[in-house]
């Protein structure tokens, strides 16, 4: 179920349906994530944010059919991209979306790039798996020098342990971008880079979003990042989205009391120190999965109706909080 | 540097790694991870290292605890001098000055019983006889807000933040004077990175502990720490209380570091700093920052600044930021 009092003349780019992902565990298959919805305009960056183990990354692999196997299992729901289903497409259709169409970019770059190849060779790779009309070569340094690379040759050259984390995510975002998908999706994409380097690469991509139309959608647990770098945000907790809305009415006013907690539990660079607001409790793992709302037992508001499971309730444009506070659109 | 003196004074702290390579396995060059670094703590105090990575600043903390050895320099612990080249002059020190390590997954040995854990170092420093041992593991336990029943459990039974509140019971169990804080929360989730510091400070002032917090984490340095001291290729760039870091930094590096980390607040952009940190091993000569200064003059490339007086603060810098330049 998706509630937004937005009113969009164009169809969304991506649109998640009721997904849930469930994992193959000692007592059969355990769900991770729990009827997850949301959807991506054309040009949107949208933040998708929780703690470890929310369902923030299995959700976006299920988004590229790339859950572990054996183990990973959609266990119901729908992924549309530009209105095809990408659960139903045939592996040849699969592969023509992945890389094409949809860029992906990893939180580890070191990680992800093969260490016995140059980069030259890498970058080479898409257009080899997915045909190319004009000179691969002429893209990739138009890429690397939108990037911010100064010396093309020298890191085409290259081998991964030879470059800096900073730069190797730069070269991964110039083999997403490659075939000029429409879609890139970030997983934590600046997270083990340092401060510094962090603002560099989530810049550059704000900059790529703009001038190439692409639509991002950045899978992340830094809250900081998304209030800088993202039109809508989705909230996760427990496999759950627990909010969503556009990220200006996000930060003046979270609904949910998770999302609450989470911003006070943020230390402030722009404030003198105070006391620590932490949430009482820790993140369940999924076995410990409570009936009806998945965060009453860390919540300060937990009432009588919180046993059920609440429905995502609309409390302003486009925003909306599984929280039965706002059974009555916010009105008690 | 200024201030709280008689529990840590470290003076001209150098700590440098060979790089060795060819056939013949010689020395090339050094790593000057820790070039020159002067402090002192006092008791009760909480002083931050913030940097980036490569900085240093986990090596001072190794360095300070004899974890690795230093090269150069003196070192006081409680008014005590060592011997910076006996890995056994920090022994009778050990229990007094203690650390918390970053990643609560590999810090603590995954065969050994939570009870083992935070027992061996107190039967090693002989806190208690075997038969109080129980009774002194429950009563860490407890401090650090963890059941005394999930004592005979093995680690992986513990979630991330649970393993972090054993590392800290397994410190303070030594009734330690000094805590070094490796990056401990940087693997946490955010709601326990918050339960994590506020467990750290009340056991500081209930303990009269000091802490040596090294983080990356600019927002969580400002919102824990007393003093600040920020560290860039091996030295200490810049120096002073909290809140005046915050409110005038003087040394460029430290106005963009503070510059370019994104907030919450949409109105306030990040500002960029180019480059990337220069390898430590072919320092240029001259100022370390230089080559990605926004405010750098010709002699920041010929001289090195020393850490001077720079208003409220201590700048490594010729040229502090609305200050006149130093002579």
């Amino acid at each position: 179920m998706y509630i937004t009092g937005m009113d969009h003349s164009s169809r969304p780019l991506l649109e998640v349906e009721d997904l849930s992902i469930g994992f193959a565990g000692d007592q059969g298959i355990v769900a991770i994530t729990d009827k997850v919805s949301f959807k991506i305009d054309p040009g949107e960056a949208f933040g998708l944010v929780g703690e470890s183990g929310c369902g923030k990354s299995v959700t976006c692999l299920a988004l590229l059919k790339v859950l572990p196997n054996p183990g990973g299992k959609v266990l119901s729901g729908r992924i549309l991209f530009k209105g095809r289903d990408i659960l139903s497409m045939t592996p040849e259709e699969l592969r023509k979306v992945r890389g094409r169409e949809i860029g992906m970019i990893f939180q580890e770059p070191g990680a992800a790039l093969d260490p016995l190849m140059s980069i030259r060779r890498q970058l080479l790779e898409p257009f080899r798996n997915h045909g190319y009309e004009g000179d691969p070569m002429e893209r990739i340094r138009f890429l690397l020098d939108r990037v911010g690379i100064a010396d093309p040759e020298r890191v085409l050259a290259s081998f991964p342990h030879q470059l800096s984390g900073g730069m190797l995510q730069r070269v991964m975002i110039t083999m997403a971008l490659s075939l000029n998908p429409s879609l890139l999706i970030a997983d934590e994409p600046t997270t083990a880079l340092d401060v510094t380097v962090q603002a560099q690469i989530m810049e550059l991509l704000a900059d790529l979003r703009r001038d190439l139309k692409v639509s991002v959608l950045m899978i992340t647990h830094n809250l900081n990042l998304v209030a800088q770098y993202a039109d809508r945000v989705a909230v996760m907790y427990a496999g759950r989205i627990a909010e969503e809305g556009p990220v200006e009415a996000f930060l003046r006013r979270p609904l949910h009391p998770y999302s609450q907690g989470l911003l006070a539990a943020l230390p402030r660079l722009d404030e003198p120190r105070g006391p620590m607001r932490p949430i009482p409790g820790h993140v369940p793992r999924p076995v410990d999965y409570l009936p009806g709302c998945r965060f009453r037992d860390r919540c300060p508001h937990a009432f009588e109706p919180c046993v059920r499971k609440p429905a995502l309730f609309s409390a302003g444009p486009g925003h909306a909080a599984a929280c039965f506070l706002y059974e009555n659109g916010g009105v008690k | 540097m200024t201030s709280g003196t008689g529990l840590l004074d470290v003076r001209g702290l150098k700590t440098y790694f060979p790089v060795v390579g060819g056939v013949l396995r010689k020395t090339l060059g050094h790593v000057k991870a820790v070039n020159d670094v002067s402090f002192s703590m006092g008791k009760g105090e909480v002083v931050s290292v913030v940097g980036e990575s490569g900085c240093g600043k986990s090596t001072l903390g190794f360095s300070i605890l004899g974890l690795t050895l230093p090269t150069e320099g003196s070192l006081k612990l409680a008014g005590h001098e060592l011997d910076i080249r006996s890995p056994a002059s920090w022994k009778p020190h050990r229990k007094d000055f203690q650390i918390i390590f970053q990643d609560p997954y590999t810090s603590l040995n995954p065969r050994h019983t939570v009870f083992e854990i935070l027992a061996e170092p107190m039967r090693v420093h002989g806190m208690c006889s075997s038969r109080e041992l129980p009774a002194a593991v429950a009563a860490m336990l407890e401090k650090v807000g963890l059941s005394p029943d999930y004592m005979h459990r093995f680690p992986h039974a513990f979630s991330g933040g649970q393993r972090q509140r054993i590392g800290i019971a397994r410190a303070i169990g030594l009734r330690p004077k000094l805590l070094v804080c490796d990056e401990v929360v940087a693997a946490l989730d955010v709601s326990v990175q918050a339960q994590i510091i506020q467990l750290l400070l009340d056991l500081k002032s209930e303990l009269g502990l000091s802490l040596l917090f090294i983080s990356h984490d600019l927002s969580l340095v400002r919102s824990i720490s007393d003093r600040v001291m920020v560290m860039y290729l091996g030295k200490i760039v810049e120096a002073a209380k909290t809140e005046d870091l915050f409110a005038n930094p003087r040394h460029p590096y430290t106005a963009a570091l503070m510059e370019s980390i994104p907030t919450l607040d949409r109105a306030r952009r990040p500002k960029l700093l180019g480059g990337e940190i220069p390898s430590p091993v072919d320092l240029p000569p001259g100022c370390a920052f230089a080559g990605r200064c926004p405010r750098v003059q010709d002699r920041c490339r010929r001289e090195v600044p020393a850490l001077f007086r720079a208003g409220a603060s201590e700048a490594a810098c010729f040229y502090p930021i609305d200050l006149p330049p130093i002579p």
